[in-house]
């Protein structure tokens, strides 16, 4: 049966038809959506899959390696930021190594179309020396949650699949598979405590696997050359096309190139070097960092020519385009029409009518008096507070850095030093570093800016709602300087207010203005009316 | 044959459920499809847009390469012509005519509209005319409607089919006050 499934979705089917037993994720574009699909689907709720929202990516990384412990199979998505946030727990499962298939889906967003770098997860895999899977297309990204997990299994490591924003938000039709039974309750009887002295010996386990990952790569069906003599290029190029570039290359030369597909990691050596050794250069096409072009030129030596990113060929930062791909094939169209004259950027804006707004005309409005403020933002709508027409934030670097970088810039000396901070990130990642301004007395004001909801992700529920007075309150702060607002225009005199005395007060103090995103709002509205 | 097309607007317009009617009529009628979405924070009342290709062949690439659409369907005349560089040689722009004014620079709408002419594009108040018929939300169908000549790989039959599809879970008022809204923007091109 065929399926109109985006990217995201095919993951999550993919998955649940090979048996999923949960799904552990914290929201994050481009990743959202297989948790969401997963949460919906009919199947994975009659057998109880686990799909519920986790506070964090550590959090969910573990979990998961505890249902693998356990004997099922288990699903860990996030965007790829989120592998620095479980890293951790990410590179310490190939060590202790896996019982039930455990996938680790890491969705890359090369052009941060909606992140703040473009960090290529190819390199976490073989940073933790296990397989990583890039599929070209919805039905590839499907079919290999089934293969991922019986692979997982057969090597007893973690897989990584790697998919970038193209990919995962983007529809087309998928032919759907008969789902398979979970798998029965079995947990590990081999040793997962990482002592020093068990922990040498799985790591040296460890790198014995790697030639059957390797070989895992050579059988792959994944990987594949396609072999067409191109007469009229002279010298020839060998194509390297990785993932879903491979789909631009078909899409310029339609059959005319020699080709290897690459969409499973570690790389296919002696594909590779094959294809070298027919042609006169290589030309390596991949969406995200160059890896596989600094990879490929160690294996062939220095004296071959490999082009790519780094070599200008193809431009060293943004995804991949069908026009930049043509470009470095020589088969560049380019445009008809000129670019229009009437033309203005419309950077995304906090909806109106939001709870932010009315935090952000407030602080503003109390900040003026401070000439020597700073603001330290955060992950979330709320980030836009640094466009027009706020303009309040200096900084906005990682989950929970606004709280952290505040006390740093105030052991400093800075004042006032304000952070700002939504519901979910706060419980993502801000209580420990508020932990550590109480037990400092650290000189700050925190905002927690309280929609009850993940928010920009599209309103997914958010793992502290109702706790967060109860959290301040435990993590040590003064229960006289955890004050609660509402944040609506009628109430600016009191916002202010309340803003100026905890600023002029000196420690930590919490600020929660309390407001439903109105999305949300509208939604819960909507399906009480139906 | 194939159809590629630009979906444009300003985040929140509706342009997504555009897409999911051609979607479904598309698969309906047995056509490769791909399409490519914005989703995260660009669709915060920024602009938006999804890329569209339909084929009776399979389809390589999720992106539409430049001058290679040959339709830009907008829900706003500005964005309409952000994506001037993808409209293929005999492209056709089909956009609603009223601005969306959320930023403070959008530009001067006289000279815009003249713009606008210059490029082989078709416009119409789309709010207005799905004002007249009863559906102010609407203004999305108006636009598919108007489009749907142009469309061409899909017959207007079949998106009418594909609306009532997609919106059969919300009810037969609300799926008879789409082909309604529709049926205008069809009667208008």
């Amino acid at each position: 049966m065929k399926k109109l499934l985006l990217g995201d979705e095919a993951i999550a089917l993919g998955a649940i038809n090979a048996g999923l037993s949960g799904v552990y994720a914290y929201p994050g574009t481009p990743s959202t959506e297989i948790t969401e699909y997963i949460q919906n689907n009919p199947l994975a709720k009659e057998r109880g899959v686990h799909s519920r929202w986790c506070t964090n990516e550590k959090t969910a990384m573990e979990a998961a390696l505890g249902m693998s412990y356990a004997g099922k199979r288990a699903l860990v998505c996030m965007k790829h930021v989120g592998m620095n946030v479980c890293a951790d727990a990410f590179v310490n499962s190939a060590i202790t190594g896996v019982k039930g298939g455990l996938i680790v889906l890491a969705a890359d967003d090369p052009s941060m179309h909606s992140s703040q770098n473009e960090q290529d997860s190819r390199f976490y895999a073989k940073f933790a020396l296990v397989p990583c899977l890039e599929p070209s297309n919805q039905q590839e990204a499907y079919d290999m949650m089934a293969y991922g997990f019986d692979l997982s299994e057969k090597l007893g490591e973690p897989i990584v699949l790697r998919v970038v924003t193209r990919l995962a938000h983007s529809r087309a039709a998928v032919e759907v598979t008969e789902p398979k039974v979970e798998k029965s309750l079995s947990p590990a009887t081999d040793q997962w405590v990482l002592l020093p002295g068990i922990a040498r010996k799985k790591y040296v386990k460890l790198l014995e696997k790697q030639e059957a990952m390797k070989q895992a790569s050579a059988t792959s069906p994944y990987n594949c050359a396609f072999r067409f003599t191109r007469k009229d290029q002279s010298p020839t190029t060998g194509i390297l096309a990785c993932g879903i570039a491979y789909n631009y290359v078909r899409e310029a030369l339609a059959g005319d190139a020699n080709l290897v597909k690459i969409s499973q990691y570690p790389l296919p050596e002696e594909k590779i070097k094959a294809l070298a050794a027919e042609c006169d250069e290589l030309l390596v096409i991949e969406d995200g960092q160059p890896v596989v072009e600094e990879l490929v030129k160690g294996l062939l030596g220095a004296g071959y020519p490999v082009k790519g990113r780094l070599t200008g060929d193809l431009p060293r930062t943004g995804e991949l385009t069908p026009d930049c791909v043509a470009k470095a094939l020589g088969k560049e169209t380019g445009a008809v029409f000129a670019p229009a004259k009437n033309m203005a950027a419309r950077p995304p804006q906090l909806c109106q009518g939001c709870g932010h707004r009315d935090v952000y005309a407030a602080l503003n409005q109390v900040l003026a008096d401070y000439p020597d403020h700073r603001v330290f933002g955060d992950i979330g709508c709320y980030t836009l507070g640094a466009l027009p027409p706020f303009q309040s934030l200096s900084s906005c670097v990682d989950m929970g850095a606004s709280i952290t970088m505040a006390k740093g810039a105030a052991d400093a000396g800075l004042f006032p030093a304000v952070a700002i901070i939504g519901d979910s990130t706060f419980t993502h990642s801000g209580m420990t570093g508020l932990l550590d301004a109480v037990n400092d007395k650290a000189n700050i004001t925190v905002i927690i800016s309280d929609n009850l909801t993940t928010g920009m992700t599209g309103g997914q529920d958010s793992a502290g709602t109702n706790k967060y007075e109860a959290i301040c309150l435990g993590l040590g702060v003064e229960p006289e300087h955890v004050r609660v607002v509402v944040p609506l225009p009628k109430n600016m005199p009191e916002i202010t207010q309340v803003i100026r005395e905890e600023i002029n007060y000196h420690g930590v103090s919490v600020i929660i203005p309390r407001r439903e995103c109105i999305q949300t709002f509208a939604r819960h509205a909507r399906a009480k009316k139906q | 044959m194939k159809k590629d097309i630009i979906l444009c607007g300003v985040g929140g317009q509706g342009i997504l459920s555009i897409a999911t009617i051609i979607g479904e009529a598309a698969t309906k009628a047995g056509l490769y499809l791909k399409q490519a979405e914005v989703h995260g924070m660009s669709q915060r009342g920024g602009d938006v847009q999804s890329n569209l290709r339909l084929s009776t062949e399979p389809i390589w690439s999720d992106l539409i390469a430049e001058a290679g659409a040959d339709l830009i369907i907008s829900m706003e005349p500005m964005e309409s012509m952000r994506y001037l560089a993808y409209l293929s040689k005999d492209g056709k722009i089909v956009t609603s005519s009223k601005p969306f004014i959320n930023i403070p620079n959008y530009p001067d709408e006289a000279a815009l509209q003249q713009e606008l002419d210059t490029l082989p594009s078709v416009k119409l108040d789309i709010d207005t005319v799905a004002k007249d018929c009863g559906n102010p939300r609407g203004a999305n169908m108006v636009l598919l409607g108007m489009a749907a000549p142009y469309i061409g790989i899909l017959s207007v039959e079949d998106l009418r089919e594909a609306i009532a599809t997609v919106f059969a879970r919300k009810g037969e008022q609300v799926v008879e006050a789409n082909l309604k809204a529709f049926d205008a923007g069809v009667k208008t091109s």
